[in-house]
Order: C-alpha cells, then sequence, then structure tokens
C-alpha cells in the first residue's frame, strides 16, 4: 500500500478479502501454525540427529561393526522406500481433490479425498508393521537412544498422519453432502497444506533416518 | 465505493494445472530414486559416506523446495505465507543446525559420541 | 449498553443472548476479547498473589541464618513453583490479558481474528494452571527448580509426583500459550483497520506480534523438550539420563533454546507499554518510533542465539562460549537503544507523573540495573564466579520485577480506566509505587553483594558465621515492603473497580485508537471502523499546533472526547456524539460471533488428557484415576468435532 492510497481510498485493503493482508485469516493461521509445527520437528530431528550414533547396545539402525563383532542394521529400506513413494502419491491425489473441488466436481472431490486418506492409511500401515517389527526384533523405546529416537520422531508423524486420515475422511463427507461447494475450497485447500506438510517432513525424516548412516 | 466481489477463484487462474501437477509428481518420484540410489552407491562403496550424505540431503532439500513451492502454492501465494512460514523453519534449520555443530563437530564435553 | 444486539448471520444458529448479559453461563461460553481479557486479568492477578506469598514464605525462611520455618524439602518446592507459579501462571496470561483487551482496540477490531480460539486458550490456561498449583496446595509441587535440568528429573533421581505435575502442568500450559500467539499473530497482521499500515501499529501492538512470534516459535521447542522428560518418565526412554547414553546437557541446551526467548516473552510486552505510555504523559511523540519498532524485532531475533550463556559453567568449550559471550553483548545494543529513545521521548517533554508515568519511569530505570548486570554475565569467565549465585536472583529479579512487574503496573494504571470506565486511585498509586521501589530495591540490591561474598542460590538456609545475615534480612524485610504494597495495589483494583472516579473516552488525552471510544468499549468497540491516517489518529491536529499537545484530564459523566478543549480531528467518529451512544439503531448490523460452550469443553477435555497422567505414578486405588486420561483423549476428541462443526462460525 502506498501513502496515495490509503489516504484517497476510503476502504485501503489491498485485495478481495476483506482483511488487512488481504488472505484469508483461517489459512494465515494455519501457515503460522505450520511454523510452529516446523519447530516441533526440528526439535524431535535435532534430537535424532544430536544422539545418532550413541546407541549403546544393538539393535542398530544401519548395518554396524561394533568391537569386531557384525551387527545386521534393522531398517528395511525398500519397504520403507514404498512407503515413501505412497505418502508422496498421496500429496498428488490431495491436489487432485482440491482441484476438483474448486472447480465444482463434487464426486471427483469426494473420490480423491478418499484416495488421498486411504493411501496415508496405507502408510500407517506400513508403520504399523514396521513398528511391530521392530519391537518384535527387541526395539523398544527403552532399549537403546536409536529406539527413544526413532519412535518418537516417526511416532510424532505417524500421529501426525492419523490425525490428518481423519480430518480428510471428514472433509469427503462434507464434500458428499455438498456443505464444501467452491466457495468453501479454502476449507480443502488448509486441509492441503496440513497434508502435504506432514508429507514435506517425511521428506526430510526419510533421508535422515533410513538413507544417511 | 467499489463493491467487495467474493471471487473464491482469484488465485486459480495463476496456480498450475493438474498436468503440472502430475509432472511434479513425477520429479519427485524421479528424486526420491535418486536418493535411494545414493543410498545403494554409498553401500556398495562407490561414494564415500560423506558424498552420499551431501546428495541425498541436497536432493532432499529439492523435494522439499517442490512440495512447498507447488503443492502448498507457496510460489503463486501471498508473500505473507511466505514470511510466517520462513521464518520459523529457518530458524528450526538454524537449532538444529547450531546443535549438530555443538554435539559433532565441537564435540562437546561428557560423553564422547563416536559412531559405533 | 443494554439495547444493543447481535445479528447472527447462519439463521441455523439460535439467537444470540443479549449482549450485556452478565451471569456466569455468559462468561463461560463468552468469545469477547474483553471478558477473555478480564478473565485473563483476574486469574493472573489471583496467581500473581500466590506467587508474591511463596516469595514472602521463601523471604521469611531466608530472614535469619539456620531458620527452619519452611524446612528443605519445602523450600525446594516453594521456590520452584514461586517460578512456575510467575513465570507461567501470571506474568505471561497477565500479558495475555493485556494483549487480550488491548490489541484489537488499537488496531481498530471487533474482535480477534477467533474469538472461540481465544477463549479456547483461556481455559486451557485455567485448566493447566489450577492442575500445577493443586501440587503446591498437596505439598507435593516440581522440587527441581524451574528449569528442571536433568538428570536429577530422570525417574532414578525424582520419584512420585513432583515432576509429573511439572511435565504434564507445562505441556497443557505450552498448549494454551501457543493456541493464544497463533490467534494474535492473525488478528495484528490480518484485522487491523483501514490505513493502519504496520508500521503504525501502536508500539505495544508491535511488541504483542513479536511476543506472539516468541512464544509460537520457542513454545514449539519446549513442548518437545517436555514431551521426552515425560517419556523419559512415563515410557523408560534415556534421553537426559546419561547412565544409559543420554546427555543431560541437551535438556539444558533445549530448555535454554526455549527459556531464554521466554525471557523476552517476559520483557518485550512491557517495553511496548511503555512506549505507549511514556509518549501520552510526555506529550510528546515517541522519538524514533521506527527504531524502536526495529530494536524490538532485533532483541527477539538475537534473542534466538543467546541461549548457551546460562550454560558457560558447564563447560562448552572456547568456541562455542566465545560465540555466545558475544552474542550476548550484542543484545546490549538494541536495549540501549530503547532507553535512549525513551529518555530521548521525555526529553523537553510537558511531563505529568501519574502513577502510570513514575512506574514507566521505574521500569526503564530498574530494567537498565538488570540490563547492566545481565551483560556483566556475557563475560563467561566472569560469570563462571556468578553462576548459581544471588547475584543472578539480584539480576534476575531487576529484570523480571525491575522490568516486567513494574512495566506491567505502568499498563496497569494506564488501561484500567478503558476496562473499567473507572480511574484507578491516585493516592493509593504513589503509595504503592513508592512501596514497590523501595521494597524492591532493599530486596534485590543486597543480593547482588551477598552473590559476590558467595552465597548460593537454592539454598534453603546459611550459617550465622558467613556474613550474610545482615543483608539477607534487608531481603526479607524489603520483600514485606512490596508485599503490603501489592495490597494497596490489590486494593485500589477493588476499590477502583466500582467507586474509582469516572474516567472518559480518554482520561489521559491518548493517541492511540483504543481511546476514541467509550470506556468500557461496547461489545462491538468500533461502531464505524475508523480509517487511520496516522501513528497517532487522536493527536494529529494538536501535534501541529504551537505549544505542543495539551494533557487530557478525566471528564466525569462526559461521553465526547477532547484534548483540553480542542475536539481531535481527521478522525470522522469522534465528531459524531452517536458513536459513543452505543444505544443508536444502527448498532444492530454490527456481527458478531454468537457465544459458545465448546472452548470450555474442549479446554477441560485437552487438560483433563494430560492431567489424568499424574495417576499413573499415584500408588494405591488412586492408580487407576489415570484412565480418565481416555476420557480426556475422548472428550478432546468430540470437543474437537464440535468446535469445528458449529454452526454460526465460519472457522
Amino acid at each position: 500500500m502506498d501513502h496515495a492510497a490509503a489516504a484517497t481510498l476510503p476502504d485501503a485493503h489491498p485485495d478481495h478479502l476483506d482483511t488487512s493482508t488481504g488472505v484469508d485469516s483461517r489459512k494465515l493461521a494455519f501457515w503460522t501454525f505450520i511454523g510452529s509445527e516446523c519447530l516441533l520437528f526440528g526439535t524431535l530431528i535435532a534430537t535424532y540427529m544430536v544422539y545418532k550414533g550413541a546407541s549403546r547396545v544393538p539393535p542398530y539402525p544401519h548395518d554396524t561393526v561394533v568391537n569386531g563383532q557384525a551387527y545386521e542394521g534393522i531398517l528395511d529400506i525398500p519397504l520403507t522406500s514404498l512407503s515413501t513413494f505412497i505418502l508422496l502419491m498421496s500429496s498428488v491425489a490431495m491436489v487432485l481433490a482440491l482441484s476438483a473441488v474448486q472447480r465444482g466436481d463434487r464426486a471427483w472431490g469426494r473420490n480423491w479425498l478418499i484416495i488421498t486418506a486411504a493411501l496415508g492409511a496405507t502408510f500407517l500401515g506400513f508403520q504399523v508393521y514396521e513398528f511391530n517389527h521392530f519391537y518384535h526384533a527387541g526395539l523398544k523405546l527403552s532399549t537403546n537412544l536409536f529406539g527413544a529416537t526413532f519412535f518418537t520422531l516417526t511416532g510424532f508423524h505417524g500421529a501426525h498422519v492419523t490425525a490428518g486420515v481423519i480430518y480428510l475422511l471428514t472433509l469427503a463427507l462434507l464434500v458428499h453432502r455438498g456443505r464444501i461447494g467452491p466457495e468453501k475450497s479454502i476449507t480443502v485447500e488448509i486441509a492441503g497444506l496440513y497434508w502435504h506438510f506432514v508429507d514435506v517432513i517425511w521428506i526430510v525424516i526419510f533421508p535422515l533416518v533410513y538413507l544417511i548412516r | 465505493m467499489t463493491s467487495e466481489t467474493h471471487e473464491v477463484e482469484h488465485d486459480i487462474h495463476d496456480h498450475p494445472t493438474n498436468r503440472t501437477y502430475i509432472l511434479i509428481g513425477i520429479v519427485l518420484t524421479v528424486l526420491t530414486l535418486l536418493e535411494i540410489g545414493g543410498y545403494v552407491l554409498e553401500e556398495n562403496g562407490t561414494f564415500a559416506p560423506g558424498t552420499a550424505a551431501l546428495v541425498i540431503s541436497v536432493l532432499s532439500a529439492a523435494k522439499f523446495i517442490l512440495v512447498v513451492m507447488f503443492y502448498m502454492h507457496l510460489k503463486f501465494d501471498s508473500r505473507v505465507f511466505t514470511g510466517v512460514f520462513l521464518f520459523p523453519a529457518a530458524l528450526a534449520t538454524l537449532a538444529i543446525a547450531a546443535l549438530f555443530v555443538l554435539y559433532h563437530v565441537l564435540g562437546q564435553q561428557g560423553n564422547t559420541y563416536k559412531l559405533i | 449498553m443494554s439495547t444493543t444486539t447481535h445479528t447472527i448471520p447462519a439463521p441455523a444458529a439460535a439467537p444470540g443472548p443479549a449482549p450485556s448479559e452478565t451471569g456466569l453461563w455468559s462468561w463461560i461460553t463468552t468469545v469477547d476479547h474483553k471478558r477473555i481479557g478480564i478473565m485473563y486479568g483476574v486469574t493472573a492477578f489471583l496467581f500473581f498473589l500466590i506467587g508474591g506469598l511463596q516469595a514472602v514464605l521463601i523471604r521469611t525462611q531466608l530472614a535469619v541464618p539456620e531458620n527452619n520455618f519452611l524446612g528443605a524439602d519445602v523450600y525446594n518446592q516453594m521456590f520452584t513453583m514461586h517460578a512456575l507459579t510467575m513465570i507461567f501462571l501470571a506474568l505471561m496470561p497477565l500479558t495475555s490479558a493485556f494483549f487480550n483487551y488491548i490489541v484489537p482496540l488499537q488496531i481498530g477490531a471487533r474482535d480477534v481474528a477467533f474469538p472461540r480460539l481465544n477463549a479456547l486458550s483461556y481455559w486451557i490456561y485455567l485448566f493447566g494452571a489450577l492442575f500445577l498449583i493443586s501440587s503446591w496446595f498437596l505439598r507435593l509441587a516440581p522440587n527441581v527448580g524451574w528449569f528442571a535440568y536433568a538428570n536429577l528429573t530422570e525417574p532414578a533421581y525424582s520419584q512420585g509426583v513432583n515432576v509429573d505435575f511439572y511435565v504434564l502442568g507445562l505441556q497443557v500450559l505450552g498448549l494454551a500459550s501457543i493456541i493464544a500467539s497463533l490467534n494474535f499473530i492473525v488478528t495484528i497482521l490480518n484485522l487491523r483497520a483501514p490505513g493502519m499500515r504496520l508500521l503504525r501499529m501502536p508500539v505495544f501492538t508491535w511488541m504483542a506480534l513479536v511476543t506472539s512470534v516468541l512464544i509460537v516459535t520457542a513454545m514449539a521447542i519446549f513442548t518437545i523438550a517436555v514431551t521426552q522428560l515425560l517419556f523419559d518418565r512415563f515410557f523408560g526412554t534415556m534421553f537426559f539420563d546419561p547412565s544409559k547414553g543420554g546427555d543431560p546437557v541437551l535438556w539444558q541446551h533445549l530448555f535454554w533454546m526455549f527459556g531464554h526467548p521466554e525471557v523476552y516473552i517476559l520483557i518485550v510486552p512491557m517495553l511496548g507499554m511503555v512506549s505507549d505510555v511514556i509518549p501520552t504523559f510526555s506529550r510528546k511523540p515517541l522519538f524514533g518510533y521506527n527504531v524502536v519498532v526495529f530494536s524490538g524485532i532485533l532483541i527477539a531475533w538475537l534473542g534466538w542465539g543467546v541461549w548457551s550463556h546460562h550454560q558457560f559453567a558447564v563447560g562448552l568449550g572456547p568456541i562455542a562460549e566465545s560465540f555466545f559471550a558475544v552474542s550476548t553483548m550484542l543484545i546490549a545494543i538494541p536495549t540501549g537503544v530503547k532507553v535512549f529513545n525513551f529518555l530521548a521521548t521525555m526529553w523537553g517533554g510537558s511531563i505529568r507523573f501519574t502513577t502510570s508515568m513514575l512506574f514507566a519511569v521505574g521500569f526503564i530505570l530498574m530494567f537498565t540495573i538488570g540490563g547492566i548486570s545481565g551483560v556483566m554475565h556475557s563475560a563467561a569467565p566472569a560469570d563462571l564466579q556468578q553462576t548459581d549465585t544471588y547475584f543472578v536472583v539480584a539480576h534476575l529479579h531487576y529484570v523480571f520485577f525491575g522490568g516486567t512487574v513494574l512495566g506491567l503496573w505502568a499498563g496497569m494504571y494506564y488501561w484500567f480506566p478503558k476496562v473499567s470506565g473507572r480511574l484507578l486511585d491516585e493516592r493509593l498509586g504513589q503509595i504503592h509505587f513508592w512501596g514497590t521501589m523501595v521494597g524492591m530495591n532493599l530486596t534485590f540490591f543486597p543480593m547482588h553483594f551477598l552473590g559476590l561474598y558467595g552465597m548460593p542460590r537454592r539454598i534453603f538456609t546459611f550459617s550465622a558465621d558467613l556474613g550474610f545475615n545482615g543483608m539477607n534480612l534487608l531481603a526479607t524485610v524489603g520483600a514485606y515492603l512490596i508485599a503490603i504494597s501489592t495490597l494497596v495495589l490489590t486494593w485500589n483494583l477493588v476499590r477502583s473497580w466500582k467507586r474509582g472516579q469516572l474516567a472518559g473516552p480518554n482520561p489521559w488525552g491518548a493517541p492511540t485508537l483504543e481511546w476514541s471510544i467509550p470506556s468500557p468499549p461496547p461489545d462491538y468497540n468500533f461502531l464505524e471502523i475508523p480509517t487511520v491516517r496516522s501513528r497517532m489518529p487522536l493527536w494529529e491536529e494538536d501535534s501541529s499546533k504551537q505549544g505542543g499537545i495539551p494533557h487530557g484530564r478525566a471528564q466525569e459523566g462526559m461521553d465526547t472526547i477532547t484534548l483540553g478543549g480542542t475536539r481531535v480531528a481527521e478522525m470522522e467518529f469522534p465528531d459524531e456524539p452517536s458513536l459513543m451512544d452505543p444505544s443508536e439503531a444502527h448498532a444492530d448490523h454490527i456481527h458478531l460471533p454468537p457465544p459458545s460452550y465448546w472452548p470450555i469443553i474442549l479446554g477441560f477435555g485437552i487438560s483433563l488428557l494430560f492431567g489424568a497422567l499424574i495417576f499413573r505414578h499415584v500408588t494405591g486405588p488412586l492408580h487407576n484415576l489415570w484412565y480418565l486420561s481416555f476420557v480426556g483423549f475422548v472428550t478432546t476428541l468430540v470437543g474437537i468435532f464440535g468446535f469445528a462443526l458449529e454452526p454460526g462460525h465460519d472457522h
């Protein structure tokens, strides 16, 4: 806003929305929330990095030799690569869902939302399998620092995915009932922001935990 | 007084099309495969451990940026969003980097952290 | 005040009750930022009195050597709870009260961006605060210091529920402040009146924005640190347990990465308050507005890079220590800039020493002393001598009491008339001010010497032959004086709420928007949203005149705004007497959100979810009460859906 505009216009809002910045308040709140989430996950990741390689007892994440004895890494890279791919695809489904809702396509808006949630649930299924497998292979929260940092970091992410799946299914229901049309597409857009953010966090976690030794 | 038309469609026209979205999905998949490739090359000894970590980090940063810019529309949206996201994101990165330096570069007191 | 009505856009919603309803239910379901501000204020002030009582008990214990008034264990709980109560239950929520009440008025808004979320953060705060303080009444309070250094907090060294109260209570309280701050950020960025550009906002609103950004970032780090501690205590992890490879120093890093920004969370709002108070009572615009704002931002930004100066004694090595020493020294620059700006604002002004102004000047003086002893800590070698001595206690109290509390009282005397419509009594105010000033210097100044002579902190008693006796007694006398002065303030608040002198809209002749509307403001705040053309909309015309801006006066029973007989100009609305008359019919078109009971349900659910976990470490039949945590979880889930899908609210 330049000074002249502010002085002459009775309404100095720069954009179509009735807010000072011209952006939707809910969306702004959500981006701020995402900013806060960055520090939540940032702290978990920082802790993981600090304690990387500090475990005193096996199981270790990757193949390791300690005092001449070889230990097999517990992480299953091919399996997690697959679940990573699935979460990535759910993000693609999410943008398609938003685009369908925005052009008023109720059926496909609903369908893509359900597909997104289903892909998310599949990712969670992989995680449940992985956690269960680790548990039986002797890795618990209380086993070593790898267990503590790994389960809290990925578990915290998994909790976000779970919340996201419920969130998306609720929206799918609302779209199906016609309560969210193009005029309210911002609701879906915000859910999309959440979902993509959860994906972005996994984009950071996957290489840090699984790929970088 | 200009009436306020609430065009919800307002920011769609400069948004990417579904084609672009799918294209980016493919690019993201390829980048992920490259990341895994980096891991495999380190496993069989082609890459030194440091090299692999660097390559994988760069690839992952690229994926991060693609999703945030396109799927989360930051590239096409108001700069306000970029601000409220970038500041904490930068803080988080700095916090991770600072603790990494304190522990793994400056080698803090207390426990000695050697790769086992 | 009684004939305005809400109109609710959604036909599905039940019609809202008349706005002036005053029953208990109307307070429980309110989403009005002014009522929530008052609730925050009253609750936090009561906790301030409890925190003060704790301080008095601590000083009584330390009055004479080898005293056994409290005993070692209760003393440990007492100093821990004094810090937790003051920081999390009193001072932060008191600033929150001012943010809630004043910020929307200063930017020309009818409410905050998310009124129900605002109510939610209050209820979470209230339940979390009751949970935490209950531990004190049960004599089961945290006893490890507010910093809760590992590995003392690990289950092996702190059995029982004391540390659990810390972990669970702060988890809940942190959530409340994050939610509140998200709301303030959006409110300040998005709900400004037309023409209220960022660099036209009152400095208090600016500092509210800066503080909120600090809270959403710093509190997030703390939330995770506390979660990790919770996992250590409840699920057998070893994040901070050195016997299993964890590093206690990591807790220190995470804690102070939050803790240092937290210090700024507690001081930056007051820097904003006095930036509004001083110009008003000096009849001069703030000297160097831009510089004051940007140095506020700089303080917050630099505040992120100094956390390890709390850990010099731990031995981080020369590189890290040099870095943190230099960054700490840098902070003195923007802080000093602000102090000089305050002084330059007063220079040549027509100063009127109301109680509010006295506290603002006291703030500058005392905070500067605290700042100077703070810079002394930045020298790592000297800090080794000062760490864990009373020197640090002196320093932090000059910042928290001399800065935060005096700043708060400046704001209290300044804005109380806006909230209640009545002035606080000036004579009692002067007694309060001088009692507080003399008391705080008697209490805290000797502590500098005590510290340098070697008296350690957190020790419940000392032997008679160490030479500490006289100064400890002096400090205790000072503490009692502060306590008496605070009672004078309490009496003043209670008495003036109903019987104080009527204030009128703008008793001080202040320049910012909140003074353009009646005191107390109607539910909808502004009948017409004003258009803003300058930083000091109510001073625009006067400032161009010869002879400066005249002081305002309280005008009994009058509704129009005048500054020494001159009507304020450029703002269309003060000319309209109808604006001051809320019974005008055209208040009907103003849409206010209907009340909602979901915030209290959701707030209760979240608090129960965490709070009930306390029974995990209780033996006996009470142990089973921890299953209430699941009830809390279900309540939270139901609450979220009820909240999100409630008709009549967009968000």
